[in-house]
């Protein structure tokens, strides 16, 4: 390491630091603790969730995929993009008007059945603990790539930084270090993408052009069909990218982080300009890591292409611009896992313990003692499944983590809002079904299946073909929603939903007296 | 009653004015009769248009998002170049892009309407 790549670092890690100070002394209630106190405003918000969704898998992966890939890599991003007009439109305003802190809380605004909100959060922390392990060990190998630390140094440096940041700070100190990173990622990929159109004289047609026969592919390069050949594996990925950002809990989280449901609309503008821009970017970047550094190169450092960005980096700005590339990917990794340890600890101190356990009987102080325990106890997990999986390939997980949220959250929030009819056997028999049949398909994928020993978990022929099991488990948790309702009556412990319905449509609160 | 508020969240948020318009209409006393709320007249006429909104919407999203796949995968209608290199399956990608935002903004737009019925009716409630 060079002396700009430390100085960047210990600039990042100084920041951050001084930020999670600054969030410790501001963040003492509960709801500080998990909302920043809803004090964020549409524009920070945006940047935070902005900074929360675009993992390194987006930043780092989508550009390697572009670039060895061509047009089959752009797909997540289309889908990833796309997804924000679900969560915009259907999810984002009734969400807050409805919850509190968690999304399990939104459904249980509703169904109080202890057994709802314990489905819910079930499902929040076998999210948050596939995307973080994908995370974390994603994040010990670039760095491991990018500062040549060794791995388990790797992980155990993010997983002390996460801590670090969500046990002092919060979500204030969660919060401003994803708005950092958003600020960073956006700086340093329209650099790079800026470099990559002096060179092809700011002309999209020229950059086409150079691309269609800088790779093997030739011209296939720039169509479809490169990486995906079977229409219902791509129909199937496309499908929980689209319907999963709408639930997942991380994301879900951050609407509870501003004062209304106006806020958290224009936060969701903002995300969505910026998520876009970024998308756009991410292709010139790839298209730029096959152009400038060619296709081999990238592919020598990694095999799936992680390392097209931060060399192209290289190429085009030398060393300075590629350290600071790797900062940005490691405040990237960052502040993705923070969110998560923040959502896994919310799902088990206050849907768990609080509400399920303690049936609400909880005084502010405990809450947060039992939020900090369960920030601790997220992250030591998280940490010691990355430490065991550094010879895995779970770069499936983060799909996985989409699908779970799209076949098992999405139906029962969409129908705790819009369907009068829905009861409480519904959603756990929806929740519990997206689940099941999400991981099940995975388990027996060729993301876990592979005849090729050594290649995934298990060696054999796969028994589902499909890689993302989207296209059936998607819809039979909307089945399963359906099923589950018109066979059973109202559950005892339902609001009724004109309540609902009202509060949902206007964001009427009742005082407690 | 199951329903918590979080007062904490509503009153902090506020509190750089904390007689905030909107944040004060949209607290009140438990006991409401909802039922009678979602038949008012005015309640049933904003439901109706918002319901019609999104739902319209959001079928013609999902439907362009949708036929994307279909059309490369099953067709060959996107291959053919549009300008340059640049085939038509950019073209329509960038489509997507470019739908992303602009429903984006015309939501944003038509929710600023709906927020002047919604404070009507909590002003008529309350």
């Amino acid at each position: 390491m060079d002396f700009i790549s430390i100085a960047i670092f210990v600039g990042v890690i100084g920041l951050t630091l001084g930020v999670t100070y600054w969030a410790a002394k501001q963040t003492s209630t509960a709801s500080d603790f998990y909302t920043a106190g809803g004090s964020l405003t549409g524009w920070q918000n945006g940047l935070a969730i902005a900074g929360d969704y675009l993992s390194a898998a987006s930043f780092l992966g989508i550009a390697g995929a572009v670039a060895l890939n061509g047009y089959d890599g752009f797909y997540y991003s289309l889908g990833f993009l796309a997804a924000y007009l679900v969560v915009l439109f259907l999810v984002a305003e009734p969400l807050r008007n409805l919850g509190k802190f968690t999304m399990a809380d939104m459904i249980g605004s509703r169904f109080s059945a202890k057994k709802v909100r314990a489905a819910a959060a079930l499902n929040t922390i076998t999210i948050v603990l596939f995307y973080m392990i994908a995370q974390l060990v994603g994040a010990g190998a670039l760095i491991k790539l990018l500062l040549g630390i060794d791995y388990w140094i790797s992980v155990l440096i993010v997983g002390v930084m996460m801590t670090v940041y969500v046990l002092f700070g919060g979500m204030t100190a969660t919060s401003w270090v994803q708005i950092i990173k958003a600020v960073l990622l956006m700086i340093g990929t329209i650099v790079i993408a800026f470099l990559v159109l002096l060179r092809t004289n700011f002309s999209f047609t020229s950059l086409f052009e150079k691309v269609s026969t800088a790779t093997k592919h030739g011209e296939s390069y720039l169509h479809s069909g490169v990486l995906y050949d079977n229409p219902l594996g791509l129909i199937s990925v496309l499908l929980a990218l689209f319907l999963g950002t709408a639930g997942l809990p991380h994301i879900l989280m951050r609407f509870f982080t501003v004062k209304d449901a106006k806020t958290a609309r224009s936060s969701v503008i903002y995300a969505v300009w910026i998520i876009g821009v970024f998308y756009f970017i991410t292709m010139i970047l790839g298209f730029g890591g096959a152009i400038f550094v060619g296709e081999e190169a990238i592919v020598a450092e990694n095999a799936a292409g992680n390392m097209a960005a931060p060399m192209l980096a290289a190429v085009l700005g030398g060393n300075a611009l590629e350290s600071f590339v790797a900062a940005v990917a490691f405040a990237t990794i960052l502040a993705v896992v923070s969110g998560l340890v923040l959502t896994g600890a919310s799902a088990l101190a206050h849907d768990l313990y609080g509400e399920v356990f303690k049936k609400g009987k909880v005084t502010d102080k405990q809450q947060v003692t039992a939020a900090r325990i369960a920030a601790i106890s997220v992250a030591i997990l998280s940490i010691i499944l990355a430490l065991g999986s550094e010879k895995l390939n779970v770069a499936f997980l983060v799909s996985l983590a989409f699908c779970v949220a799209a076949a098992a959250n999405l139906p029962t929030i969409l129908m705790t809002i819009y369907w009068k009819r829905f009861n409480t056997t519904g959603a756990i028999a929806s929740m519990l079904t997206g689940l099941i049949t999400s991981l099940v398909l995975v388990a027996i994928s060729p993301s876990v299946m592979s005849p090729v020993e050594g290649a995934a978990l298990i060696t054999g022929n796969p028994i589902f073909p499909l890689a993302n099991p989207g296209i059936v488990s998607i819809p039979a948790g909307f089945l399963a929603a359906y099923v589950g309702t018109i066979l059973s009556s109202r559950g005892k412990e339902e609001v009724d939903y004109a309540e609902i319905k009202f509060k949902a449509e206007t964001g009427y609160r009742e005082l407690q007296n | 009653m199951s329903v918590k508020i979080d007062e904490e969240v509503t009153f902090e948020s506020s509190s750089h004015d904390r007689n905030n318009e909107s944040s004060a209409l949209q607290e009140g006393p438990a006991a409401l009769d909802y039922e009678k709320l979602i038949n008012t007249p005015e309640f049933k006429k904003l439901s109706k248009r918002k319901n019609g909104f999104l739902l319209s919407y959001t079928i013609f999203f999902t439907a362009i998002y949708a036929l994307l796949p279909i059309l490369t995968s099953y067709t060959t209608i996107l291959e053919n170049r549009a300008i340059g290199m640049i085939t038509w399956t950019w073209i329509y990608s960038f489509g997507i892009f470019i739908m992303v935002w602009a429903l984006a903004t015309i939501y944003t737009k038509k929710a600023a309407g709906f927020d002047k019925d919604v404070d009507e009716i909590l002003k008529k409630t309350l």
